[in-house]
């Protein structure tokens, strides 16, 4: 039972020879991966624009209460978190990921056309359920894409260069927004017509540029290996090393606390977060983007287990880093670099993770399952830490949680030590040649 | 792997098309909202207005300016015994303000790359005396009758990749400059400590004549509370239920507040009257969806402002006596957050 990246890396090279070293294939990006990261670039454009201002056109301007966006927001990321199984399943079902990306890349445009002709919070609430909805079907059939279309030695940096881009948009976006507002300090309309602008170039560059992979078909081979061995839809998750890693993806999700509350902590010590608090996320953003292919090609050489572990190791570090008694600028600014390098080593690594562990004719549905497990149970560590922060304080409610994710990051290297054992799931590259088929 | 793309000429010339068919659209939108801008902050304003003003020096309304043209989002007054006179607009930009006869307090928001907030205490003269960050977008300012303390309630957004969603944040800074986070105060409700979580504060107003006691809206787990709270002790102690943006009358005896009929997520807020010696609650017969922290105009009649629904970023002040039957009146058009100054 091969079903580790190190097939399919074989099976695309038309002679069966096989790449023992991974430095020894010289990186190239697919176009597909360059293209997926424009268009992911551009969307994310269009909707940090509209995310940045939208309190302050609900609340300063529209003059409605905010807090029922909170509910809504949570509603949303369940919601979104459900679909994006659905549409991993149907990307996978189908065998056209780019058209499933391409409904929901369509689904978030079609909701900022909304935005011009909203008035109301009911309206602005349904508008921002179906963009995140929309975000929610697009995320699994894309990552379905950019892992067939990715040279399997340097699948981790494809997914770097493709993060990169994603979020070079999600910190151009807020700047783009706040600066149509600083030139025209009534211009909410216009920032929605440049957020559409942006979201209709993202769907033509999807529509027109990215080709429709099917994932069984770029491999040229006409198995139903994949087929038979994964008859029911659900099974692979009982693969053994898919199952190791979403059991240790939702055990570090259950202890990673959202941002917004280290940036809560940081504010709460010291007035300098007070007045850059917008900064913080964009701070965050910008160590993600800078280190986004770096730590993808730590992830390629070293491999992803070490890399995605070590992230929750500077994760670990941020919440120590947060909960210290010290504040100031320093100590503010490298608990913005370690969150985003843990952003960095996480987020493209466990697609990329999550993609090698699974049957290619079920890529899609594995990237979604991993990717729904991390969000639910990061949901649920929120919900958590935020009747700990009560009980017992931000600090100690932040050194709790740092405990908790050092045992976690323990039990996790246990946990994945076994699945890298498992001669079904080989995860480590450098003994790609010990498994001839 | 570039075979792969499908690169016909005619789906370059269409991305191509469309992108600069987009962005040229945007553009022409945005210059034109400019120039829209642009006349409407050099044109008169739509009502009358005098600039250069001081405070008057009886009583009179403060409140923030939303009529077109110069002067709008500006801290303005109109006489107490003229609210529908012409109005004198200060040069000072607030999102809410809240006044004592010498002091002011503005809430406002500094626009730019990083759009940050602040509070500044202003004097008779509108000149800034001192300010402060303040963590999210402005709601609820007041001041105690003595000018000593002054609370601020703002929307924190958390924005973050698992959303917290919206919460507000509220502090009361003391005359020393020191502050106080109320969601630090002890909640309790029904004599036992609160240890909840998603706990959240806002809309002080202060008891007159009592340096220690004003009065907040506390909510956990979906439940909504007056409280009474106490500086020194730092406590906030649960009175009454479903009580939003508690404003005290004059003479000290009822609260008047939005109370919420419908759900939390389909909020509509009356307009509420609380009788603090006989726990007597009525609500008034305003129709409308009331989202704002009432004022008294005095010991019969109420203040507040409404969104106006056909001009967005636009509202009113309307009236509305305390018995029970007074149905709202129009009290002063193109204008927001409300504050009388005696």
């Amino acid at each position: 039972m091969y079903i580790s990246l190190s097939d399919r890396g074989k099976r695309d090279k038309p002679g069966g020879t096989r790449t023992a070293l991974s430095s020894e294939v010289p990186f190239r990006l697919s176009p597909v991966i360059l293209w997926l990261g424009i268009v992911s670039m551009v969307t994310d454009v269009s909707s940090e624009s509209v995310t940045a201002i939208l309190p302050l056109y609900v609340t300063g301007f529209l003059g409605l209460s905010t807090i029922a966006f909170g509910f809504i927001d949570g509603i949303n990321q369940g919601a979104s978190a459900i679909v994006r199984i659905a549409a991993g399943w149907a990307a996978d079902r189908s065998g056209h990921p780019q058209r499933i990306a391409l409904a929901g890349y369509g689904l978030s445009m079609l909701a900022r056309i909304g935005f011009l002709l909203a008035g109301g919070f009911w309206a602005i609430a349904a508008i921002v359920t179906g963009d995140r909805i929309g975000k929610g079907i697009r995320t699994a059939p894309r990552d379905a894409l950019i892992s067939v279309s990715a040279q399997p030695e340097h699948l981790a940096r494809s997914f770097g260069v493709h993060r990169m881009l994603d979020n070079i948009g999600a910190a151009a976006g807020p700047l783009i927004a706040f600066f149509v507002l600083l030139v025209i300090p009534n211009g909410f309309s216009t920032v929605f017509v440049v957020s559409l602008a942006f979201a209709v170039i993202g769907v033509a560059v999807l529509a027109l540029v990215v080709p429709d992979i099917q994932a069984r078909g770029l491999h040229g081979t006409e198995d139903g290996e994949g087929r038979r061995l994964f008859a029911f839809s659900w099974s692979h998750l009982k693969e053994p090393g898919l199952g190791k890693l979403l059991i240790a993806a939702g055990l570090l999700g259950l202890v990673t606390i959202g941002d917004g509350f280290i940036y809560l902590v940081l504010q709460a010590r010291d007035s300098f977060a007070v007045q850059w608090f917008p900064l913080l996320f964009v701070g965050t953003n910008a160590v993600f983007l800078a280190f986004a292919i770096p730590l993808g090609r730590l992830a390629d050489r070293v491999g992803k287990i070490p890399v995605f572990v070590g992230g929750h190791i500077a994760l670990l570090a941020t919440y120590l880093l947060a909960a210290a008694p010290f504040g100031g600028l320093w100590a503010t600014i490298g608990c913005l670099i370690l969150l985003g390098a843990f952003y960095a080593a996480t987020d493209g690594v466990l697609a990329a993770l999550a993609s090698q562990l699974t049957p290619s004719g079920k890529l899609a549905t594995g990237i979604a399952s991993a990717q729904t497990v991390v969000a639910l149970s990061r949901m649920m560590a929120s919900a958590g830490f935020g009747v700990l922060w009560y009980a017992v304080g931000a600090p100690t409610a932040m050194l709790v949680a740092g405990g908790l994710l050092a045992c976690a990051v323990v039990a996790v290297l246990f946990i994945l030590r076994g699945a890298r054992v498992a001669p079904a799931a080989d995860l480590s590259d450098s003994n790609d040649a010990s498994h001839e088929a | 792997m570039s075979g792969v793309l499908a690169g016909s000429k005619l789906r370059w010339a269409a991305l191509l098309a469309v992108t600069a068919l987009v962005l040229v659209a945007a553009g022409i939108y945005a210059v034109g909202a400019y120039q829209r801008f642009e006349e409407s902050r050099t044109a008169a304003s739509s009502v009358g207005v005098t600039t250069n003003q001081p405070l008057p020096a009886g009583s009179f309304i403060l409140f923030r300016n939303t009529a077109s043209g110069q002067g709008y989002g500006n801290a303005a007054t109109v006489p107490l015994a003229a609210p529908g006179g012409s109005r004198a607009v200060s040069g000072q930009e607030c999102d809410r303000v809240y006044g004592t006869p010498d002091k002011m307090v503005c809430l406002k928001t500094n626009r730019g790359l990083v759009t940050a907030f602040e509070a500044a205490v202003l004097d008779r003269n509108w000149e800034q005396q001192r300010a402060w960050p303040v963590p999210g977008i402005p709601s609820r300012t007041r001041i105690s009758a003595d000018g000593s303390l002054i609370a601020t309630t703002v929307f924190v957004s958390g924005h973050s990749y698992a959303a917290a969603g919206f919460s507000t944040a509220t502090e009361i800074k003391l005359q020393d400059g020191t502050s106080g986070n109320l969601e630090d105060f002890a909640l309790m409700v029904n004599g036992e400590r609160l240890l909840t979580t998603d706990r959240n504060i806002w809309g002080v107003t202060f008891a007159p004549g009592q340096s220690d006691v004003f009065y907040a809206t506390a909510a956990s787990s979906g439940r909504i509370w007056l409280v009474r709270g106490s500086l020194s002790a730092k406590t906030l102690t649960a009175i009454h239920d479903n009580v939003e943006c508690p404003s005290i009358s004059p003479d000290g005896t009822r609260i008047a507040y939005k109370k919420n009929d419908g759900g939390a997520l389909t909020a509509h807020w009356n307009v509420a009257v609380l009788d603090l010696a006989t726990g007597q609650e009525s609500v008034l017969a305003e129709k409308r969806s009331v989202d704002d922290q009432i004022e008294w105009l005095d010991n019969q009649n109420l203040l507040y402002g409404l969104a106006d629904e056909t001009t967005d970023g636009d509202s009113n002040i309307w009236k509305l006596g305390t018995v029970p039957g007074s149905q709202p009146s129009l009290f002063i058009s193109h204008a927001w957050s409300p504050s009388v100054v005696r």
